[in-house]
């Protein structure tokens, strides 16, 4: 082996770095301020005819079953909206990337969607961990990050993230609103608590315990989605004597919950919080198992008289103009896909965007965006009102109680908001939700 | 002393999968000294393949046979068109040459199946088991599981030790030369090595999908334990590969009873590196004096 | 003499890539930053590997460790950027000594499944001290531009910048090391490990060494990466950073740190490629998501069928720098079985060629 050669390959592989790297700059497709910039373009992604906005979505990986309809769903909304004339007359362009849930990930796909493709704003990006590594860079820059799709409350913060709003009920509210439930229907019952041991699930617990007396709480069993094998947590908590079991779990969770209790035998009431009690979801997961359990054929049986909460209208209430308009719009636009609480929550929030562009006026810039949704929401399908102002971005306040009933939620009694605070009381709300727009446009 | 039980009988259950997980994984490394890194993405496949046809024949047993018939296939399928050409090569070759398969297949199932949750039926009841009034925690398909792997490793054993064709596997793993010599052709017998292992791999992925429920990733973590209890057991052995799956089966129920979920991992790193601070090879390894 | 030439083709390559960071958009900038993580994580994993004869399934834990070291830093300490990215590599380095150790004594696939279990084990912990660790939400890293490049100056530019440093750095280091007396030993107890240790070498110790230097290459590149993500979490440490190092290093070629620079460019730039080209053609979303995973995983096969030596050795080959042998030791092209075993360390990924033809048949 020649050793003279040695000495070319550090300099070959920066001329090779130098190249690749000059290649790629010029072959990239595009993109950068390219289209339009006439006389209309009052910010980065608006044009005359178009807006464009990106999000960050689990299209594949661990969190993809479920959350990979939301992005779809919204984008239907969209198209809906762009064939009843857009807004102001520009359509609305939605570019979702897949990050696989990886936080790593998440930066460098907002990187592209912000530096390479300009987009005006960044819409609806999912997961906590996987918006948390981007929500610094998204203020830093100015650029709006409207409705993040996640529960934390850490993005009502407009002191550290002003540009950043939640949309969705936060999961220490909906913890309250579930304890507060649990206190005065289930007094002197033992209850368990079976919950994801990430920000989801310990926010969730946290919101219960500042309702439900800690006498009454007698297990406290968490899982890692990574494990499917809940057996032990199952059987730890039958031991416990416990007689209600609140679930903080994402679908797949409750319904190998509900399977481990049928092996142990055991059947508690279940009270679960709105991300894992969608009911389509888990008749759709417990559908094989519903024949050998003993049930009747369909996969309802075993959801029959699962408590949960709701933040929007339910599927099962066929009278709501909100689910009949949803309706319209997914069997027209977003028809392969199954008509659930996942599709129900990107088109609900999709409506919610359209309706902060159409505040922000004719000539949108983020800024002024920003001043829309500030200046406050008017209440759409959510069935509590926004609390938007310039110091919360926190979005919804409140939720309804419902119980599965042959396969559709069915409410119990009225609308009740709170705040995230420990003494802040669970109060009920007495306003009606507005019925939605003829035109299905805000 | 119930939970106990429970955590026990719970243990075997998923440990026998783990173990059929090994014992494909023992069976390649055996007959072409290959670890392959997409056993769980195949056994995913299959157990897709029997999803389809139990939803159109609405006959559980049907998918079955269909999915060990398609385990066989595809590990044939996959010995002849891929990992054939890397067999001489640097065994880094295989591993990245593997690693890509696992990657494609989990891509092909997300394009063709899509990527939610299926819900995969169970040959026999779920509810739970009592020995008198205690729940044992276990259900009848429990038992259908660990019987259904013992029965497959007794039938391997018996195919190695009774049949001509087991006798050929056993010569070509031993001495390749030698069975060529003597008119064995190795090349089909290695490719029947890596089918009898889709098979198995199949048969694993049925087993625990009612559990785990169906997606692209969902044998993943079940190969990352099948193959730390082949490691554990040696990976020359397939008794070691059933023995090291009912102990990493049993121990990580333990842990995940008494400790916690989130420490499963973590334990199974510390089973592990127990076994191999002693045993380097594994626990059924047969040693040979290397140093001098 | 070797380190002059090394620094001097550093400096040539330092140059170059500052030229490109100005010349090139923002998010170029970043992706250069990302190539620089994978290039040096690669470079340590494929000196283990292609040096040392051990293999690493769990590299990706040296860059958690790493990672979570430089977010500690930053967040209770706030030292500058180069503080930390040594610092980061000398926690890693230390894990390395602890996992080396354990590892010595195992080989092939039995070191394949101890780091594997490494891998998925060791992000757990961040969840299991939540309170340290900030569990499954992270630590966030402050990393600012400094005020004398002025306000405007864009921060992915200045990561660009200090992630090159940081690599070429380690990359002549390495580069030295893969030279010297080490370099030599490693490849001794690669080819022959008896031999080398009845020449005289002690064979555990250099294999200790191999782990310490790789896991700190891989320490840096996760101090790298938390600082181009500005937040370290586990959810960015799966056992795929881990197979994907692995694949990147094998497709680049074993041995080689220009091998390091092709795998890391196909890792970084081939999914998002394939990603954009699906995106061009209209598919977008649900099952469409999953094409570019299914091209990856057909682009590693093919490479690997096409090139055995990865990329840099069939580059070696089809410009004929290198005549015969390639970078990394051929295998005996007989099919192995344990009957071999009592002849050769069986485990090892890379077996003693024959001395010639004709020794294949009298094999004991």
């Amino acid at each position: 082996m020649k050793s003279s050669h040695r000495l070319r390959l550090p300099a070959a592989a920066a001329a090779v770095t130098a190249a690749a790297l000059v290649a790629a700059g010029c072959g990239s497709s595009g993109s950068s301020s390219g289209s339009g910039g006439a006389a209309a373009a009052s910010a980065p992604g608006i044009t005359a005819t178009q807006i464009l906005i990106g999000s960050h979505q689990p299209l594949t990986g661990p969190a993809a079953p479920g959350y990979s309809e939301i992005a779809p769903a919204a984008n239907a909304y969209f198209q809906y909206v762009n064939a009843h004339g857009g807004v102001y007359g520009r359509k609305i362009k939605y570019t979702y990337l897949d990050d696989g849930y990886d936080p790593a990930k998440t930066v460098s796909v907002v990187h592209q969607l912000v530096l390479q493709d300009n987009v005006f704003a960044i819409f609806n990006g999912l997961g906590t961990p996987t918006h948390l590594a981007v929500v610094k860079y998204l203020n830093s820059t100015k650029v709006p990050d409207l409705f993040v799709a996640s529960g934390c409350d850490c993005w009502n913060n407009p002191a550290a993230y002003p540009y950043t709003f939640g949309w969705q009920l936060d999961y220490v509210r909906e913890g309250k609103i579930l304890g507060a439930y649990i206190k005065q229907h289930f007094a002197g019952k033992k209850i368990g608590y079976f919950y994801q041991n990430d920000e989801f699930g310990q926010d969730g617990v946290k919101g219960l315990d500042m309702e439900i007396p800690h006498s009454q709480v007698v297990s406290r069993q968490s899982y890692v989605p990574t494990n499917v094998n809940i057996g032990p947590q199952a059987a730890a908590l039958k031991a416990s004597g416990a007689q209600v079991v609140v679930s903080f779990s994402i679908p797949a969770f409750t319904a190998l919950l509900k399977l481990a209790a049928l092996k142990l035998s055991w059947n508690p009431t279940f009270v679960v919080s709105d991300v894992g009690a969608d009911p389509i979801t888990l008749a759709g997961l417990l559908e094989a198992f519903a024949k050998k359990g003993g049930a009747t054929v369909s996969g309802n049986a075993l959801t029959q008289g699962i408590i949960t909460d709701g933040y929007l209208p339910t599927l099962g209430d066929g009278s709501n103009s909100w689910i009949a308009l949803f309706k319209k719009v997914h069997d027209t636009y977003d028809a392969k896909a199954p008509l659930d609480g996942n599709v129900l929550y990107g088109e609900a929030v999709g409506y919610a965007f359209v309706q902060a562009m159409i505040k922000a006026g004719k000539n949108p810039t983020r800024a002024s965006v920003v001043k829309a949704v500030e200046g406050g929401l008017p209440q759409g399908p959510s069935v509590a009102p926004y609390d938007y102002s310039a110091t919360d971005h926190g979005g919804m306040m409140g939720a309804y109680i419902g119980v599965i009933k042959n396969g559709a939620i069915v409410q119990q009694g009225p609308v009740w908001t709170t705040d995230t605070s420990p003494t802040g009381p669970v109060t009920q709300y007495s306003g009606t939700q507005p019925a939605a727009p003829a035109s299905g446009m805000p | 002393m119930t939970e106990f039980l429970q955590f026990t009988l719970g243990g075997v259950s998923f440990g026998m999968v783990y173990a059929a997980i090994a014992l494909s994984l023992v069976l390649i490394w055996r007959g072409t000294r290959i670890l392959n890194y997409a056993q769980g993405a195949m056994a995913m496949l299959t157990t897709y393949i029997a999803l389809t046809v139990i939803t159109h024949t609405g006959s559980y047993w049907e998918g079955f046979i269909v999915a060990l018939a398609a385990g066989l296939v595809l590990g044939a399928v996959i010995e002849r068109g891929v990992i054939r050409p890397v067999e001489n090569r640097p065994p880094l070759n295989a591993v990245v040459v593997t690693i890509g398969l696992l990657v494609l297949l989990e891509g092909i199932a997300g394009i063709i199946y899509g990527g939610q949750y299926r819900s995969f039926p169970t040959a026999f009841s779920l509810n739970g088991l009592h020995a008198g009034s205690v729940p044992l925690g276990i259900s009848r398909n429990d038992v259908f599981v660990a019987g259904a792997v013992l029965v497959a490793a007794l039938a391997l054993w018996a195919l190695f030790r009774f049949t001509p064709a087991g006798l050929r596997l056993r010569a070509a793993a031993f001495n390749p030369r030698a069975a060529r010599l003597l008119g064995v052709r190795v090349g089909r017998v290695l490719t029947l090595g890596w089918a009898l292992a889709g098979l198995i791999g199949a048969l694993a992925g049925l087993l625990v999908s009612p559990d785990t429920f169906l997606y692209p990733s969902s044998m993943d973590s079940i190969f990352v334990l099948g193959f730390t209890a082949a490691v554990i057991g040696g990976l020359d052995s397939p008794v070691g590969a059933i023995v090291g799956g009912l102990i990493l089966g049993v121990l990580l129920n333990y842990v995940g009873g008494y400790l916690g979920s989130n420490l499963v991992p973590l334990f199974g790193l510390i089973a592990l590196m127990g076994v191999l601070m002693f045993r380097p090879s594994g626990l059924f390894s047969v040693s040979h004096a290397r140093q001098v | 003499m070797t380190l002059l030439r090394h620094l001097a083709a550093a400096l040539v390559a330092g140059a170059v890539i500052w030229a490109a960071s100005v010349q090139l958009s923002a998010f170029r900038d970043f992706q250069m930053a990302q190539v620089a993580v994978y290039v040096v994580a690669i470079a340590g994993l494929s000196l283990l590997i292609g040096l040392s004869g051990q293999i690493s399934l769990g590299h990706g834990a040296f860059m958690a460790i790493g990672a979570y070291a430089t977010a500690l830093l930053s967040t209770h300490l706030n030292w500058p950027w180069w503080a930390m990215f040594v610092a980061s590599a000398a926690v890693a380095a230390l894990a390395g000594v602890i996992v080396g150790l354990a590892a010595a004594r195992l080989s092939g696939p039995y070191l394949a499944g101890a780091t594997l279990m490494l891998a998925v084990a060791l992000p757990s912990l961040a969840d299991q001290f939540p309170g340290v660790f900030g569990g499954d939400q992270g630590l966030s890293v402050n990393i600012t531009a400094p005020a004398a490049l002025g306000a405007a100056f864009p921060l992915t530019r200045w990561q660009a910048w200090i992630c090159a440093i940081a690599a070429l750095a380690a990359l002549v280091i390495l580069a030295n090391l893969s030279r010297s007396k080490v370099g030599r030993n490693w490849r001794a107890i690669r080819d022959d490990p008896i031999a080398a240790a009845l020449s005289g070498l002690n064979v555990a110790r250099l294999r200790v060494l191999a782990f310490i230097v790789s896991a700190a290459c891989a320490g840096l590149a996760g101090s790298m990466l938390a600082v181009t993500t500005s937040l370290v979490s586990p959810g960015s440490f799966t056992l795929t950073l881990s197979i994907t190092l692995l694949a990147g290093a094998v497709l680049g070629g074993l041995g080689s740190l220009v091998g390091a620079l092709w795998g890391a460019l196909v890792i970084v730039l081939v999914p998002t490629y394939v990603t954009d080209v699906a995106t061009s053609h209209g598919l977008s979303g649900g099952a469409a998501a999953n094409i570019p995973i299914a091209a990856y995983g057909i682009v590693l096969i093919v490479v690997m069928l096409v090139f055995p030596y990865g990329i840099q050795g069939g580059l070696r080959r089809l410009f004929g720098l290198v005549p015969a042998a390639p970078p990394v030791r051929l295998t005996s092209p007989r099919r192995p079985g344990p009957a071999d075993d009592q002849a050769e360390d069986h485990d090892s990924p890379f077996r003693r060629p024959p001395v010639s033809e004709h020794q294949e048949e009298g094999t004991p």
